[in-house]
């Protein structure tokens, strides 16, 4: 057997060696300090439902509640309105709802609801969460001829018709999400949960 | 006695060497013109901002339910604290005015190339640093733009793939902007990110003194020494160019005077008319703009029709300049021997910079979307077509010393 020593190879390997662990050390010190910077257990725990009285809502209404921090729009068509849903599936990105998750699966349907005269989404834009505006006027100046009431972003311009589907062209990929929701008798909704439990 | 007192403290802190080398003798270029002032501009204004920062927060509060009843408490009930909160808020836009001029000496002369490319990639990242900085402390006051603001830049992750929507959450520490945004902002904003750029300016000074300050014509005078091995072309920057300075610290202070105690909302650019509203998660304001400083980007973002697109276009259109001294091939500096096209791009450039800075400040319409999406091609072409027009163009000759013209 050899007497003679790598010595390169010893201080690569000491090297290397100290680089792995105090690498892992400093990997398993730094998770506290990026987890802390996590939604807390309190930040978590607030999402409660919310319940609303829709029966003071008129036909062409909306009404914006807070939920999880975040606004609801609860809004009645008319029924030119949803005349008009249809006829625009050409100019919209996903007319059918066809990404998951951004619908519950019983809202997957032309208005996107239970009912559908009723309507209820969260307002924040897709893009990169605004909330956009209510525009029911038809053909305004700003939004051009085609226009037949939707909502409109005005950060970034994106464009939703009255069930919060996006239009083609414009920043926001996909529609607005449909909040899990379940009517308690006529004139109520609670919003946050399915009817048959936890959201 | 003074002298035999800096011998002591010599002998144990490099005190004088220190002193000489980066005052003393740290030889300048004797050419240096307008454009040289605001270096040494930003230093005051990073000063600035540091101590009317510390005073402020003696009376801010970084609560959500309090924060924006703090800053109105500070602009009515606290002693002069309406001129310590416009000191910083002006000094925020003034620091922005003065780093875009930096930066635009830097492409006019050249400073960014062989051999200044750290000294150029430490004021990139000083640069990232400053928009973080400005970013994070704009949330501060919690107004209504201050929130919709965060929204979006924070949104920006979330156009990350996989990631992305978990980033934007471990960022917000909520499920939307709240409390705990604004508490964790407050301290990137007062302690976290002034480190980083403190640590840069060290770092960009060093740099730039270890190679030489360049100079409007671009030419190295560590080339031509004396038989101290003093460039010929160089005086020692204190006190030439502290005194010049001076001067120059004279005219900024007067005029930032001017719209400190004038305008210092400056018509909705410098404090935005949204903003003295409480910051409400229910409504966006009709027109949310980010401050002047983000518009061009902003505008860059919004053309492009596409999210993830947008952000990547945002991104790159800001990593771009760190590859500038990469991408320039022509093996002169300074514009004034450079060749018509370099020449052309960058007049373009410039235009295209600020036009989309201006197209930013405006409602997303038809029009401004497709003239925002002309001056971003531009923006790029200057940019990803620089290796060939530079390396084809027809450059001056350079000459040996520098000129005093």
């Amino acid at each position: 057997m050899s007497n003679t020593v790598d010595n390169s190879k010893r201080r690569f390997l000491t090297t290397a060696a100290s680089v792995v662990v105090g690498g892992a050390g400093a990997a398993a010190v730094a998770v506290p300090f990026v987890s802390s910077m996590l939604p807390s257990a309190k930040a978590k725990a607030a999402g409660a439902p919310v319940e609303v009285d829709i029966s003071k809502l008129e036909v062409g209404q909306l009404m914006t509640i807070e939920w999880r921090g975040k606004p609801v729009w609860v809004y009645r068509r008319s029924p030119e309105v949803l005349e008009n849903l249809s006829s625009q599936d050409d100019s919209l990105r996903d007319p059918e709802s066809n990404v998951t998750g951004q619908q519950p699966d019983y809202c997957i349907n032309e208005g996107r609801s239970i009912r559908e005269e009723l309507m209820v989404l969260v307002g924040i834009c897709t893009h990169l969460g605004c909330s956009p505006t209510y525009r029911p006027e038809l053909a305004p100046e700003d939004l051009g001829a085609d226009w037949k009431g939707g909502f409109f972003c005005p950060c970034h311009g994106s464009k939703f018709d009255l069930a919060g589907r996006v239009f083609k062209g414009v920043p926001a990929p996909i529609n607005l999400v449909v909040p899990p929701y379940y009517f308690q008798g006529d004139n109520r909704i609670v919003i946050g949960e399915d009817a048959q439990g936890a959201a | 006695m003074f002298a035999s007192l800096m011998g002591w403290v010599d002998a144990r802190f490099p005190a004088t060497k220190m002193w000489e080398e980066h005052l003393s003798k740290y030889y300048a270029p004797k050419n240096f013109n307008f454009w040289y002032f605001f270096g040494s501009l930003a230093m005051l204004v990073l000063v600035l901002q540091i101590v009317t920062g510390i005073f402020l927060t003696m009376n801010y509060k970084p609560d959500a339910a309090l924060a924006f009843a703090s800053v109105e408490y500070i602009m009515r009930d606290v002693e002069w604290g309406w001129l310590i909160r416009y000191l910083h808020s002006t000094g925020a836009s003034a620091f922005f005015i003065v780093i875009y001029l930096h930066m635009f000496r830097g492409l006019i002369y050249g400073s960014y190339k062989q051999p200044r490319e750290l000294v150029w990639l430490f004021g990139m990242f000083l640069y990232m640093a400053l928009m973080a900085e400005a970013f994070l402390g704009y949330l501060l006051p919690w107004g209504q733009m201050s929130f919709w603001g965060a929204q979006v830049i924070i949104s920006l992750f979330g156009a990350l793939p996989v990631v992305g929507e978990s980033l934007a959450l471990w960022i917000r520490g909520d499920f939307v902007v709240a409390d705990a945004t604004l508490n964790r902002f407050f301290a990137f904003h007062v302690i976290a990110v002034p480190l980083v750029i403190l640590g840069l300016v060290v770092a960009h000074i060093i740099a730039l003194h270890e190679v030489g300050s360049n100079n409007p014509d671009g030419v190295e005078i560590k080339k031509n020494k004396d038989k101290n091995g003093i460039p010929l072309d160089g005086i020692p920057f204190h006190p030439y160019y502290s005194v010049k300075d001076i001067v120059g610290v004279v005219v900024f202070l007067f005029i930032f005077s001017l719209i400190l105690f004038y305008a210092p909302e400056f018509d909705g650019w410098f404090l935005e008319k949204d903003n003295f509203v409480p910051a409400d998660a229910l409504k966006t304001p009709e027109h949310i703009v980010p401050l002047w400083y983000f518009t061009p980007f902003y505008a860059i973002l919004r053309a492009v029709p596409d999210k993830l697109m947008g952000v990547m276009a945002m991104g790159g259109a800001q990593g771009l300049l760190f590859l500038l001294p990469w991408l320039d091939r022509s093996p002169v500096k300074s514009i004034r021997y450079r060749g018509p096209y370099f020449r052309w791009a960058l007049t373009l450039f410039i235009i295209s910079f600020l036009a989309l800075g201006y197209l930013g400040t405006q409602p997303a319409t038809a029009l401004y979307t497709n003239m925002a999406r002309v001056f971003s091609i531009i923006y790029f072409a200057f940019f990803i077509l620089m290796p060939f027009y530079t390396s084809i163009d027809k450059d001056k000759p350079v000459p040996e010393r520098v000129t005093m013209k």
